[in-house]
């Protein structure tokens, strides 16, 4: 590794998230990992694993008790709440298992909902959310409204909304989690090729079939990563080495 | 390509589209905004058409004492131990004609007699009815008109003619004088000449009967001591005048002598109006603040139903402030809504009611300024704790799965 690397999509250094009570949960029970621009991976794990917290402190909407998050090498703990909204404007894209598409808009106006917090004029708005729709194969559904799409096209709405500003890194949380198996294997393949344009996407899934499509896996149990299969290049050697059979429960 | 260095550019909503925002949920709950507005629309509605149709009432009002004149005064018997069974004395037209600054005056005397629709009818029967002998005058004294026929001259008054009050035309039924319709009073045929519009400064005459004092003297034998004396006289001089009247009519006993001005009563009903405006005034801020506590309640629910969303925006990347203002010109929107449509409801009922009562219609620009501004306060004071408690949720909270 050179003495500066460039900065990596995504970075978390020695987080801990622990949520009071008695006795204190530990969520996160420090985690180390470098997502690079370009890439592809999945982190995995059984629900209770600390894989939404995971989610959530990388994505910058909950915070991390101990520990550095870092988004295309921007330092986040010390920014305040406004800061972090512009983060999540610019540089993260989410994709969500349930959508979170907005009823009463059309597809065109929930994609360009990606690009409303970033200031973007509305014109330009509706031809990036074209561009983005046509992009996720929804070219004919541009005025349709969730209600008139099917699980499948709900969710490419979604994907093209994480993607119209163009973001550093995009989180897909259980992307598939809500549709069936034909819909979910065009869905995965979306992602794929959005991978190969370029967007880093990091899938948060429970499902060992999703991950295991994907170049990286990283699996999560009890608020640690269990296994990371790009370990070897890992800077750190302290995590328990699995073989990938072992990795699933 | 997205910019690798360099600081984040803050995250901004454009002004436009906050209202875009702002006016989402609305678009796709009409049946609730348009119930939740409601509320605040008929509070505004109420202000409206209150202060609405007092402003036209009184302006009815104004019109009609400026039309009649403030500086008509009566002159009848009673008002001291007597009761109101003496009579004024038989000079007292000429007694008050005398007195300098007066006009007009004109008196009527009510006969004894009645008056009856024909010969069949019992005598007793009168409907209310008064047969007054008036002076010739008396037409132009009261400022009347005339709706049908003809007032009295001096020809016809010496003969059994006879001219309706408008309430006695309508009680004996006689619309029109074409006919030569004959009434019966006191056992005489008299024939209908004219029927007179409502004196609105002597509404008695407006129940009576009126025929010449010639004919009144030669068939009914009658005295003619005055009954009512209506007089005028230059508004600077009227409070001079109205001390003097009873002395001069009766300076014996000027206790027995009434006087009045008619348009007392009339400015007495404008100030009744007015207690009665505040009132409908009460009841419609009550309206308006039961509309402003829907409002409120309408947005802490959509709070609670909308957390995904919310969520989801702070997700795209809205800020607390976003929020907030996204939930606070929902509410504003909503009020307005409310606002305006109550303006155009009470104008639209003041307009339809001042004009089944004749009335000019006056919706004064102060109400619907006041009413429209009114609801839009509403709106923001009924909108700020939801819009509060949206911003506070944690985004990590409101991506929950409901």
């Amino acid at each position: 590794m050179s003495a500066t690397p460039p900065a990596a999509a995504l970075e978390l250094r020695g987080i801990v998230k622990k949520y009071p009570g008695t006795p204190p949960v530990h969520a996160l029970a420090g985690v180390d990992l470098r997502i690079e621009d370009g890439e592809l991976a999945a982190i995995v794990g059984p629900s209770g694993s600390g894989k939404s917290t995971m989610l959530h402190v990388m994505g910058t909407l909950d915070r991390p008790t101990e520990g550095t998050v870092l988004v295309d090498g921007r330092d986040l703990s010390r920014m305040g709440d406004r800061r972090l909204s512009a983060v999540r404007s610019q540089l993260i894209g989410f994709v969500f298992q349930q959508f979170f598409l907005i009823d009463g808009m059309s597809a065109l106006d929930n994609v360009g909902n990606g690009l409303l917090y970033s200031g973007t004029k509305p014109r330009q708005r509706r031809q990036r959310a074209a561009q983005a729709l046509i992009r996720v194969g929804l070219g004919e559904r541009l005025s349709h409204f969730p209600n008139q799409l099917s699980g499948g096209e709900r969710q490419r709405v979604a994907i093209a909304r994480a993607v119209v500003h163009r973001p550093a890194i995009v989180l897909a949380d259980e992307p598939t989690g809500n549709l069936d198996s034909r819909s979910s294997e065009s869905i995965m393949e979306l992602i794929h090729e959005l991978n190969a344009e370029g967007t880093t996407i990091v899938v948060i899934t429970h499902d060992h079939d999703v991950a295991a499509g994907l170049p990286r896996q990283i699996s999560v149990r009890d608020g640690r990563i269990e296994h990371d299969s790009l370990s070897h290049l890992s800077r750190r050697a302290s995590l328990p080495e699995i073989s990938h059979s072992g990795a699933v429960k | 390509m997205r910019p690798t260095d360099g600081r984040v550019q803050k995250s901004r909503l454009r002004i436009g589209d906050v209202l875009g925002v702002g006016s989402t949920g609305l678009r796709t709950r009409k049946m609730r905004t348009a119930l939740s507005a409601l509320g605040v629309t008929i509070g505004i509605a109420a202000m409206v058409g209150v202060l609405g149709l007092s402003e036209s009432s009184r302006a009815d009002l104004s019109n009609k004492i400026e039309a009649l004149g403030t500086n008509l005064l009566t002159v009848s018997p009673g008002g001291g131990f007597g009761g109101g069974d003496g009579v004024l004395p038989e000079d007292a037209v000429a007694k008050i004609r005398r007195i300098g600054p007066v006009d007009e005056v004109a008196d009527v005397v009510e006969l004894d007699v009645s008056v009856l629709r024909n010969d069949y009818v019992n005598e007793n029967r009168t409907g209310g009815l008064t047969v007054v002998a008036a002076d010739l005058g008396l037409l132009g004294t009261l400022n009347g008109e005339v709706d049908e026929g003809v007032w009295l001259n001096s020809a016809s008054a010496s003969y059994t003619n006879v001219v309706l009050g408008s309430e006695s035309a309508n009680r004996l039924g006689i619309e029109s004088v074409d006919a030569g319709m004959q009434v019966f009073i006191g056992g005489e045929w008299f024939t209908v000449v004219g029927i007179l519009d409502p004196f609105p400064l002597a509404a008695d005459l407006d129940r009576s009967v009126l025929i010449g004092m010639d004919v009144a003297t030669a068939l009914f034998d009658s005295e003619l001591n005055p009954s009512i004396v209506y007089l005028r006289t230059p508004s600077e001089s009227l409070d001079a005048v109205r001390g003097v009247l009873a002395a001069t009519v009766d300076p014996a006993e000027p206790d027995e002598v009434s006087v009045s001005r008619p348009s007392d009563v009339l400015e007495a009903e404008e100030a009744a109006d007015s207690a009665f405006t505040s009132l409908f005034l009460g009841l419609g801020a009550v309206a308006l603040l039961v509309g402003g506590i829907g409002i409120a309640n309408v947005m802490v629910i959509a709070v609670i139903e909308r957390r995904n969303e919310i969520g989801l925006r702070r997700a795209l990347g809205a800020t607390r402030a976003h929020i907030r203002r996204q939930f606070l010109t929902e509410a504003l929107l909503l009020s307005t809504l409310g606002g305006l449509a109550g303006v155009g409801l009470g104008a639209t009922v003041t307009a339809v009611y001042a004009s089944t009562q004749e009335w000019e219609v006056v919706i004064p620009p102060e109400a619907a300024v006041g009413g429209f501004v009114a609801a839009v306060a509403i709106g923001a004071i009924a909108g700020l704790y939801p819009a509060m408690r949206a911003a506070r949720l944690a985004p990590t909270e409101a991506l929950r799965a409901a």
